[in-house]
């Protein structure tokens, strides 16, 4: 008798590397900025979290159930998406605000397209987006200061905790990027305060709070350092690469210098981009979200363009749009180019010659 | 001299340790050959010989077909047995040559011309010609060929090509540190027959021994460089290496190495000219590495081109394990074999066994555009965009993309996380778009 052996293409080795394995470190990547979450806000963070990736999952395993297509919810894809519609949240809301993100995000994100590397829009984002068109009082409003639990850094913002009395108490009350779109109309506050609220916002204090993490805001949010550990671990892994959120934020650092001061072009602080970076949701943006492989374009130059869209979009909304923050809105709307950047930036092949 | 390289590019783990130190062993006589008539790029030989002639070793049985083709000689003395279609060594069945010896080696007669440098560029490539050399790395282009360059294209640079980078392979590497001299002799033969005025030795830098030999016999040669090169797959790659060793890039569309005045040639090439030049001796052995975790004893074998696999097994132990997968070549290029009883040929540079889990393949999952084979793609090419188009039969869109610019290096699926088989589809758009070039 003859053994017949396996027969197949080349290559006969393959790196040991999976979907699932790539999704699940993202996972993992998300967890430190959830401890931040319950260290600043407390156990609600937690919660909240799972409620979020328990129903995405939920919601990816009956869809796909309904669909007939084999179930994935082991590939850890479905619990990234839950993980950051939690951390769009905070940690005041009800149950039910998470649990409808996650099924919007699952079902009309990312399954109604065909589930896993067919959606055009990141799903976490399209949920948020959802949630913020449907309950706006509860997803920008009533965030709390940083927990007792944290008091080993100083409460609440120092710059902003000096603010004279006869500020607005709107501004106090809201988070930083709140107080900085509030600046931008000074007719409501005065020119001299504006000055002064704004050199609060630029000061070395403010920013390191912003870093660290003791700012009011939603879950995910809080602590650009956490998120910046989790995004080091993912580059060290090659799963995010740095085009996307080093343009990304290297646009939104320049343009925020440029038109960010209230004074004309270039009168803003050198602080105040830094500012702008660490506050509001750009760090989770820039490095979890705009990274989304499946909905960021494939080619080099392509990722760097589009980097580029997601930071004049947010620079514009934060600057000059209706809302105090825009990371999500711009990263949506760069996902629908992200076919045309494709098309537009191929590679010159090796050895090309282009006429 | 700094390390040098090419942008993209893999790191896969080398598995070189099985056979890395095992000196070259010659294989007892094989009682049975079976030479391909097809082991080259171009015309398959013409068999001139008939079932029941008797043949020498070195004995020439087929013509060349062409041009660009090669003859072939009988590897072994004995009986021509069959003429007819055999297993080959790209996993089809292919019209071969059986040879049953005598085991008496009976070899037609070699010269030993000392003076064989002097010879003209002519002469020398007659002789390598009628050896029936081909590039010995792999790809098999005849060499003759590849050193006959259009008079408006000049050649001012022979690289040898001592990078391999195959993960397993270790034939190069040993021949390199056990004939060295060999291959600084054949690379001269090369400079003096296309005229270059530089020789370069391409070693990646995980063979320090071997960049060490090599810098010591050149010394005095002052046109010749040995250039280290940073290990890296496939740093071996024609067009990746005459970057990494020169900076100029071979144009794309079929561009050829000799366009920017470069002949590639292997270090195995450069000793079988050598031998041909100097002792008219014909291409009928190489060295081929046995290997693989299964391997009893894994081996690098000096063996008669057309051994059977299932012989070069035997002579290694046998396995330790079930057999998943016989590869011919290395695991990265190399082809799936489905019988052990297909022989070696010319370009055969290794023969690995991988047990069944090394064999299994996950199937595919749906692509999730993380673009890690456009960030490490060495032809600076889009794989999965040119796998999708392919899928969806637009061969006209895969062309755009460059399909044809894929040498089949294999990084793009070595990567993928969703294990899409990128190689195979690259493969069909190949063939599919080959096919309607030759309707046209």
């Amino acid at each position: 008798m003859i053994d017949i052996y396996a027969v197949s293409a080349s290559p006969h080795l393959k790196q040991r590397i999976s979907v699932p394995s790539v999704m699940w470190q993202v996972a993992l990547a998300l967890m430190p900025a959830l401890l931040a979450g319950i260290f600043f806000f407390g156990m609600q963070s937690l919660y909240l979290t799972i409620y979020a990736v328990a129903a995405a999952v939920i919601t990816e395993a009956a869809i796909q159930k309904l669909r007939k297509v084999p179930i994935t919810i082991t590939d850890g894809s479905a619990v990234v998406t839950g993980i950051l519609i939690a951390f769009n949240i905070n940690t005041s809301s009800p149950w039910w605000l998470p649990v409808i993100g996650s099924v919007f995000a699952i079902a009309i994100g990312k399954q109604i397209f065909g589930g896993l590397g067919y959606n055009i829009f990141n799903p976490a984002l399209l949920g948020r987006a959802f949630l913020v068109a449907s309950w706006p009082t509860l997803m920008t409003s009533g965030w709390k200061a940083t927990s007792p639990l944290s008091n080993i850094f100083e409460s609440s913002i120092n710059g902003l905790k000096n603010l004279p009395s006869n500020v607005p108490e709107v501004i106090t009350s809201a988070t930083p990027l709140g107080v900085a779109k509030a600046l931008r109309d000074t007719t409501q506050i005065g020119s001299d305060m504006a000055e002064t609220v704004m050199n609060s916002l630029s000061n070395s204090d403010t920013i390191q709070n912003l870093f660290w993490g003791n700012v009011g805001g939603v879950i995910g949010e809080v602590s650009a350092a956490a998120l910046l550990i989790g995004a080091a671990y993912l580059a060290y892994k090659h799963i995010i690469e740095w085009r996307i959120p080093i343009s990304y934020i290297g646009t939104v650092f320049i343009l925020t210098y440029i038109f960010g001061g209230i004074n004309g072009l270039f009168s803003a602080s050198i602080l105040l981009p830094v500012f702008h970076i660490f506050s509001g949701g750009l760090i989770l943006g820039a490095f979890f979200m705009a990274t989304d492989m499946v909905t960021s374009p494939v080619t080099k130059r392509g990722r760097i363009i589009f980097g580029m869209g997601c930071g004049i979009l947010t620079v514009v909304i934060r600057l000059v749009g209706g809302y105090p923050e825009g990371v999500s809105y711009s990263i949506l709307l760069m996902n629908i180019t992200v076919p045309l950047i494709d098309r537009y930036t191929l590679p010159k092949i090796f050895g090309e010659v282009r006429a | 001299m700094g390390i040098k390289s090419f942008p993209g590019g893999i790191h896969p783990h080398d598995f070189k340790h099985f056979s890395k130190n095992k000196a070259i062993e010659k294989i007892p006589l094989p009682k049975k050959v079976v030479i391909p008539i097809s082991q080259h790029i171009g015309a398959p030989s013409k068999p001139i010989v008939k079932v029941g002639d008797e043949v020498l070793t070195g004995q020439c049985i087929a013509e060349p077909g062409g041009f660009v083709s090669i003859p072939m000689h009988a590897s072994i003395s004995g009986k021509i047995t069959k003429i007819d279609e055999f297993n080959h060594p790209t996993g089809i069945l292919a019209t071969g040559i059986e040879i049953t010896g005598d085991e008496q080696d009976k070899w037609i007669e070699l010269e030993n011309d000392e003076n064989y440098f002097d010879l003209s560029a002519d002469e020398m490539k007659k002789r390598i010609a009628d050896a029936g050399i081909c590039g010995m790395g792999g790809a098999g282009f005849p060499t003759h060929v590849k050193l006959s360059p259009p008079a408006d294209k000049p050649i001012d640079t022979i690289i040898l090509n001592g990078v391999e980078c195959e993960p397993y392979l270790t034939a190069d590497y040993r021949i390199m540190l056990e004939r060295a001299d060999d291959i600084i002799s054949g690379l001269k033969i090369f400079m003096k027959i296309v005229d270059a005025k530089t020789g370069i030795i391409g070693i990646e830098a995980n063979k320090p021994d071997a960049i060490k030999i090599f810098r010591k016999l050149v010394k005095k040669d002052k046109n010749i460089k040995v250039v280290g090169l940073k290990l890296k797959y496939p740093q071996g790659a024609e067009k990746q290496l005459i970057y990494a060793a020169t900076k100029r890039k071979v144009p794309n569309k079929g561009g050829l190495p000799m366009e920017v005045g470069v002949v590639v040639q292997n270090v195995g090439t450069a000793i079988a000219v050598y031998e041909a030049v100097r002792y008219k001796r014909p291409l009928i052995d190489r060295i081929i590495t046995v290997s693989g975790k299964i391997v009893k004893e894994p081996k690098n074998i000096k063996a008669r081109i057309g051994t059977l696999s299932s012989d070069l097994l035997d002579f290694c132990g046998g396995t330790t394990e079930e057999i998943g997968k016989v590869i011919s070549g290395g695991p990265m290029m190399g082809f799936a074999i489905p019988f052990l009883d297909t022989p070696m040929t010319k370009g055969s540079s290794g023969l690995l066994l991988f047990n069944r889990k090394e064999a299994h393949k996950d199937d595919e999952s749906t692509c999730l555009r993380c673009a890690r084979c456009v960030d490490i793609c060495p032809m600076n090419l889009v794989p999965s965009l040119i796998a999708n188009s392919v899928r969806y039969d637009d061969y006209d869109l895969a062309e755009k993309y460059g399909v044809m610019d894929c040498m089949k290096c294999g990084s793009c699926a070595y990567v993928c996380p969703s294990h899409i088989k990128l190689i195979q589809w690259i493969d069909i758009g190949k063939i599919k778009i080959n096919e309607k070039n030759v309707k046209k």
